[in-house]
């Protein structure tokens, strides 16, 4: 037996759905056809009363999940990819992002966001969005990496009493599995230690930890222990944790697949320098996707996104300061 | 429409041997009849046209050749999209063809920004508009928005919406409450008609009509047509949704099969030359896809990786 990142997902929902009655599904095709990519297969089967299928009307889905939660719902809203959450972007940042701190009543919303690049996807079915939600005050951002964060993670978000964005990444959804999911280890807000080392760490998250992990099995082979910090929450950002490895290796690489500018790479680098300038034994260094849209061809894609071999160049590069 | 349907079912066929195509693949099987009837009131050059998902029949009356087609989804560099973007989503802009992103609602007021351009330089004359959007493509706010705006500046815009009755797995019932979506046209302030779209014949009037009215400063012609989607959303789907009663009720009459008859009926053709014909087609479309298929795929070292038109803004150090 085992199970995929996906089913992981579904699993969660199935949990939460029946262990809390407040929780209902809301997404595009997700109730009898169980979702564009299964993530909600037969559950509305298991709960006909609350899970239901949505007109596409991003915007209107996330405002009805903030009135639901004003009443004391706790809905899971699918967007059907994230990039179409663009269409949501102001009742996410505004209405939700906002609520609590303006009227001191909670918003318990979860996001659904399947995210990220897959070969032959193109500009609209790719992109990583976690970045824009972050920069604004009143979000939660999870970004799990593994089958168990995705189980886990995805229940803390519906518990946890404020709107989260779960970018969960379509990579991994069928590629990843475990054998069975472990047991509830790290709150969100806490990152983890993928593979401990001490010549050199990458701080990343989502799909990229496991290129990273293959980078760092590549260096392996020079004698180099890479370190590989998966960030688990991208907000909040588990500084302590990063510091604390920095403080080990002495080198840092912040990566991630999003694009260049800004962006959780950069805002890692920048709490590295100004809260631990003096661990540093050589200048940080970034690594994301190319500064344009995401390419359909196979080929720029691959091109475009970090890869293991261009983290394994980075962390040479960084290796000979 | 039998040229799209030719090369759709090729399209296909690519996808499931797994290899050529990487993405997904989506038809517009069963609605050739009203999306050519649109493409064909059309005049490349002069007319702006922004189609969508399942308008290959539309695109090729616009005057698209299928080799851009081919190319879109093989990902040729030699293609209007050069491998950046792929299968549906691709235009060239400046011959009127706009290239869909994949938000839906929002070509419309893209569209009309043409035309309002168009008239603000005194050039209009008398061009028109035309997109296309799905029955659920009509519960966006990008549409609504879209609309709206092209009533209130009176655009000469024909509106298509192909009623397949589904969106992806969502039955209408799950997308809309109006007894029928042309009723929302008279809330637009703009005229409205519904047509069998299984029937070309009745296709190409309700069009011919429309773009008339358009073009005679009527605004906003919505026309929809009802019919079902002959293939899954995309050649991933076996759309086992659709119930069989569905698909065997007058929505799912094969609009080329109807074209077909119609025309023998008629004399115009025989079965033979219809048969026939549809010989010459698949080799026309074989020819292409072989073609194609030598042609290079893009690479990443010559790829310029740059976003803006104005090279010299790109920065520096995100170069590639
Ligand atoms: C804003 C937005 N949300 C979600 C999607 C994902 N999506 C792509 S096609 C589709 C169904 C479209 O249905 P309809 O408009 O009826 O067109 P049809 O596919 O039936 O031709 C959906 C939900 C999208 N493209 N855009
Ligand atoms: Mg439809």
């Amino acid at each position: 037996m085992s199970i995929t990142y996906l089913e992981a997902i579904r699993e969660a929902q199935y949990e939460a759905l029946r262990s809390d009655p407040s929780v209902f599904l809301y997404g595009q095709d997700i109730a009898t056809f169980g979702g564009a990519f299964k993530a909600t297969k037969n559950l509305s089967r298991e709960f006909p009363d609350r899970v239901f299928d949505a007109p596409i009307s991003e915007d209107a889905m996330i405002g009805m999940a903030v009135g639901a939660a004003v009443e004391g719902a706790r809905p899971i809203v699918e967007m059907q990819f994230a990039d179409f959450s663009s269409i949501g972007f102001n009742q996410i940042i505004n209405q939700a992002a906002t609520l609590y701190w303006r009227t001191n009543v909670p918003c318990p919303i979860t996001i659904r966001m399947p995210s990220g690049g897959t070969a032959g996807s193109g500009p609209f079915h790719s992109q990583s969005m976690e970045a824009i939600y972050a920069h604004y005050p009143g979000l939660v951002i999870v970004t799990p990496a593994t089958v168990e964060d995705a189980y886990w993670m995805l229940l803390d978000s519906v518990e946890i009493n404020d709107p989260v964005v779960f970018c969960e990444h379509k990579f991994l959804y069928y590629h990843l599995k475990a054998d069975r999911i472990g047991d509830r280890e790290l709150p969100i807000g806490k990152a983890r230690i993928a593979r401990p080392g001490r010549h050199a760490t990458i701080v990343t998250y989502s799909a990229m930890v496991h290129e990273a992990l293959r980078a760092a099995e590549e260096l392996q082979l020079d004698g180099y222990q890479i370190e590989v910090v998966d960030l688990r929450s991208v907000k909040p950002m588990d500084t302590d944790t990063i510091l604390a490895s920095v403080a080990r290796t002495g080198r840092l690489l912040a990566l991630g697949e999003a694009f260049p500018w800004g962006g959780v790479t950069a805002e890692i680098i920048a709490r590295v320098t100004t809260e631990g300038f003096h661990l540093l034994d050589a200048p940080p260094m970034r690594l994301n996707s190319k500064d344009t849209p995401i390419p359909y061809h196979p080929n720029l894609w691959k091109a475009h996104r970090p890869t293991t071999a261009t983290i394994a160049a980075a962390l040479r590069t960084l290796l000979r300061h | 429409m039998l040229l799209s349907r030719v090369l759709e079912e090729k399209l296909g066929s690519l996808y499931r041997a797994g290899g050529r195509i990487v993405g997904g693949v989506y038809l517009g099987k069963g609605q050739e009849a009203f999306s050519a009837a649109l493409g064909v009131q059309l005049r490349k050059g002069k007319d702006v046209y922004a189609p969508l998902i399942r308008d290959q029949a539309g695109r090729i009356a616009f005057g698209e050749p299928i080799i851009d087609t081919v190319r879109t989804y093989l990902g040729a560099v030699t293609g209007p999209m050069r491998g950046r973007d792929g299968n549906i989503h691709r235009g060239r802009p400046k011959e009127g063809h706009m290239a869909m992103i994949s938000h839906l609602g929002s070509m419309l007021a893209v569209a009309s920004g043409a035309l309002f351009a168009r008239r603000l330089a005194g050039r209009l004359g008398d061009s028109v508009g035309a997109t296309s959007i799905g029955d659920g493509g009509t519960s966006t706010g990008a549409f609504h928005e879209g609309l709206n705006m092209a009533a209130v500046e009176k655009l000469p815009m024909i509106v298509s919406v192909a009623n397949n009755q589904y969106a992806y797995s969502t039955p209408n019932t799950r997308q809309y409450a109006c007894e029928n979506l042309v009723d929302r046209a008279l809330g637009y302030g703009v005229e409205g008609v519904t047509v069998d779209a299984t029937d070309l014949a009745s296709c190409l009037k309700a069009f011919r009509a429309a773009v008339a009215r358009a073009r005679a400063g009527g605004g906003p012609q919505m026309v929809v047509g009802t019919l079902l989607r002959l293939s899954g959303h995309g050649e991933h789907d076996d759309a086992s949704y659709i119930p069989d009663k569905a698909r065997q009720g007058p929505n799912a009459r094969d609009c080329l099969q109807v074209a077909e008859e119609f025309a023998c009926a008629h004399g115009w053709m025989t079965p033979a030359e219809v048969r026939e014909l549809h010989e010459e087609v698949r080799r026309t479309v074989d020819q292409t896809v072989s073609k194609v298929s030598k042609e290079p795929t893009p690479d990443p070292y010559k790829e310029n990786w740059q976003a803006l038109s104005c090279a010299e803004l790109v920065e520096g150090q995100y170069k590639a």
